[in-house]
């Protein structure tokens, strides 16, 4: 037996990698959850009864994945071009601040114009976020990875300043909390007496939008091709520069709508516990979904089954929630190893 | 109170060389890493690691220094995952080491609440002591700012010391930096570059998981989640602005520590005209500002996240 390079990427093992990687990570978590004395099969049944076992439990979890879907995109789109944005989750707080301070009282609109254009805002101000590292990439060559993180830092402190500061809300009772939107800023819920609001059809438009402006625009080949190749692409003469700052506020775009639709649809005002790493799971996501924006789509909702269903268990269970967090992660780092597979064969000789 | 008057006050200086080990530990750690040419965003990640597996050890009745060696190895284990991924799969550093630090934080925080379902308040252990050396530390001012410390400050200096001698003076550091450099010439040697790299990642981030276990065992004497709060991320930045070299690199962990040092004074004062979130942003601004001056003149090791494979070129 030995193993040789394919020539073409085999078709059914592209599809079948990611599965059997979630597998091999999800039986890796039942072996933590054995080893802290629980029955996995009773976890994983409690797990999946909490996250799709009813209506309520189902509109949690695509409530979940609302956000998850568009740090997804904003990392998918990112990443297809080589530009490593880990920075989703300031750029997130960047449009949720944005629409904190033009939705609450400082635009008198009606709801129908008033919605889009917190969602524009709240792109334009993460998408601006994202474009100072991008510069400073494409200008003076500084690993963006390192400071998009930074940022992540930078933007939270200032939301800390401003909801302990000049945009406390003095009717919270002393909560570090801003004041709510008013209600033409409110995205309406889709199901009566849940939590699902407007935004999960707005991700999934954008995921539709995504996917086509990749797979059929000319920027998105140019996005493509800088991901394959830089030099190539310059050699095209793809404006290669120009390509990338145009995809860094496409994805610091769609990272900031996830600040306006956690806002607008679910909290109501901003607070520092607005995402419990939404940006950094979305890294997680795009990953899972092999870069695909359709893709994103249901690894976002994969994620999120596992954190709602996780958060239910540990309530009936002593398992920590935190279990979620290990699923994801290990799935990251089994889904990478998986990629490897396609390209590959076994000979038995 | 002025600058100077701060600058002259030896409880100054004495935090100043506390906050800047856990940063020297963490930018050696990922200096020797990137040196071999792997960069490893798992930092954060593998310095939670050590500081909950340095305070379990403790915890669960260990000794001190029994808590170090396993924060090590609890390092080298995260380490040799990074290289298996990076070194001999070749895949995405940058994904690796984040799924690192996502895998390790989570595991680390999962470890502690099911050590501790129901404990509201973290449970102390009792820290390392600051030394007292007799003769060393009564010397004015160098005494208690460098023999004042506890021992684990000493660690990070010898760290340092072992770290450039072995990088400059001996050839295992000689192949370590050419494979970041130069991998080719490494395999024409008949070195094996996929091994000098596990060893080098291996080593630094054992180095990194030290530098997290000093917050639980010296800083704190208690474990908090999410308490390595981005020192990680910060040591990255800190490798570029020392230039890959060893000896900066503790200029900058002290340059960076004595900032914090000064926020936090400034920060108690009264009246203050500036907020207080502005001083915690100076850090991170301070680290950007650092990448970019810096990346003017960056001598990058030019292998650096280039994956080796035996036979191409």
């Amino acid at each position: 037996m030995r193993i040789e390079p394919r020539e073409q990427p085999s078709l059914a093992l592209t599809v079948l990698a990611p599965v059997l990687a979630v597998g091999v990570a999800l039986a890796l978590c039942s072996l933590l959850i054995w080893l802290s004395g629980t029955s996995p099969a009773r976890a994983l049944g409690l797990l999946l009864k909490g996250s799709l076992g009813s209506t309520f439990a189902l509109t949690e979890t695509l409530t979940r994945a609302t956000p998850l879907i568009f740090t997804g995109l904003a990392a998918a789109v990112a990443f297809r071009a080589k530009l490593w944005n880990i920075g989703a989750e300031g750029q997130l707080y960047a449009g949720a601040a944005m629409a904190t301070w033009l939705g609450t009282g400082m635009l008198d609109l009606p709801a129908w114009l008033m919605v889009p254009t917190l969602f524009l805002a709240g792109a334009l101000a993460g998408g601006l976020l994202l474009l100072g590292p991008t510069l400073l990439k494409t200008r003076l060559a500084v690993d963006e990875v390192v400071t998009t993180l930074l940022l992540n830092f930078v933007v939270l402190l200032a939301v800390n300043w401003l909801v302990f500061g000049p945009w406390k809300d003095p009717m919270a009772m002393g909560w570090p909390q801003a004041a709510p939107v008013v209600d033409a800023a409110v995205l309406a819920p889709m199901v009566a007496k849940t939590r699902l609001h407007w935004g999960f059809v707005v991700a999934l438009a954008c995921a539709v939008g995504a996917w086509a402006v990749i797979r059929f625009s000319t920027w998105g080949l140019e996005i493509r091709a800088v991901g394959h190749s830089e030099r190539a692409s310059r050699f095209a003469g793809i404006p290669v520069g120009r390509a990338v700052l145009r995809t860094a506020l496409l994805s610091g775009g769609l990272a900031g709508m996830a600040g306006v639709s956690e806002l607008a649809g679910l909290k109501g005002y901003l607070t520092l516990d607005l995402s419990p790493g939404f940006g950094y799971s979305g890294i997680v996501v795009a990953m899972l979904a092999a870069l695909h924006p359709l893709g994103v789509v249901a690894a976002a909702l994969f994620v999120a089954v596992i954190s709602i269903g996780a958060d239910s268990m540990s309530r009936s269970l002593e398992i920590s929630n935190y279990i979620a967090d290990v699923a994801t992660a290990l799935s990251l780092l089994a889904v990478l190893v998986s990629m490897l597979a396609p390209r590959w064969r076994i000979r038995w000789r | 109170m002025g600058v100077l008057e701060l600058l002259l006050e030896t409880g100054f200086w004495v935090a100043t060389v506390r906050m800047a080990t856990p940063l020297l530990f963490g930018t050696l750690g990922e200096l020797i890493c990137e040196r071999a040419g792997v960069l490893n965003l798992g930092i954060e990640g593998i310095m939670a690691a050590g500081c909950m597996g340095g305070w379990c050890w403790v915890y669960l009745g260990g000794s001190l220094w029994g808590a170090v060696l396993f924060a090590a190895a609890v390092g080298a284990a995260l380490g040799l995952v990074h290289a298996l991924f990076t070194v001999h799969l070749g895949l995405s550093q940058h994904v690796t080491g984040l799924g690192i630090t996502m895998l390790a934080s989570a595991l680390s925080s999962f470890a502690f609440r099911m050590l501790l379902p129901k404990a509201t308040t973290p449970p102390k252990i009792v820290p390392f002591a600051a030394m007292d050396i007799p003769g060393l530390s009564s010397i004015p001012l160098l005494g208690p700012v460098l023999f004042g410390q506890t021992p684990l400050t000493l660690l990070a200096l010898a760290a340092l010391g072992v770290t450039a001698w072995v990088l400059y003076r001996t050839p295992a550091g000689l192949a370590l930096r050419m494979a970041g450099e130069n991998p080719m010439a490494v395999e024409s040697q008949g070195l094996s570059v996929h091994a000098i790299r596990t060893v080098a990642v291996m080593a630094g981030s054992a180095l990194m998981a030290v530098g997290g276990a000093f917050l639980t065992l010296a800083a704190f004497d208690a474990y908090y989640i999410g308490m390595v709060n981005g020192r990680g991320w910060i040591c990255i930045a800190l490798v570029v602005f020392a230039s890959w070299r060893p000896g900066k690199a503790l200029l900058g962990a002290l340059l960076f520590a004595a900032f914090d040092a000064v926020q936090m004074r400034v920060q108690q004062q009264s009246g203050l005209a500036i907020p207080y979130q502005v001083y915690l942003m100076m850090p991170y601004v301070f680290s950007i500002v650092a990448l970019v001056v810096m990346s003017r003149r960056a001598a990058y090791p030019a292998a650096l996240l280039v994956p080796f494979r035996k036979g191409e070129r």
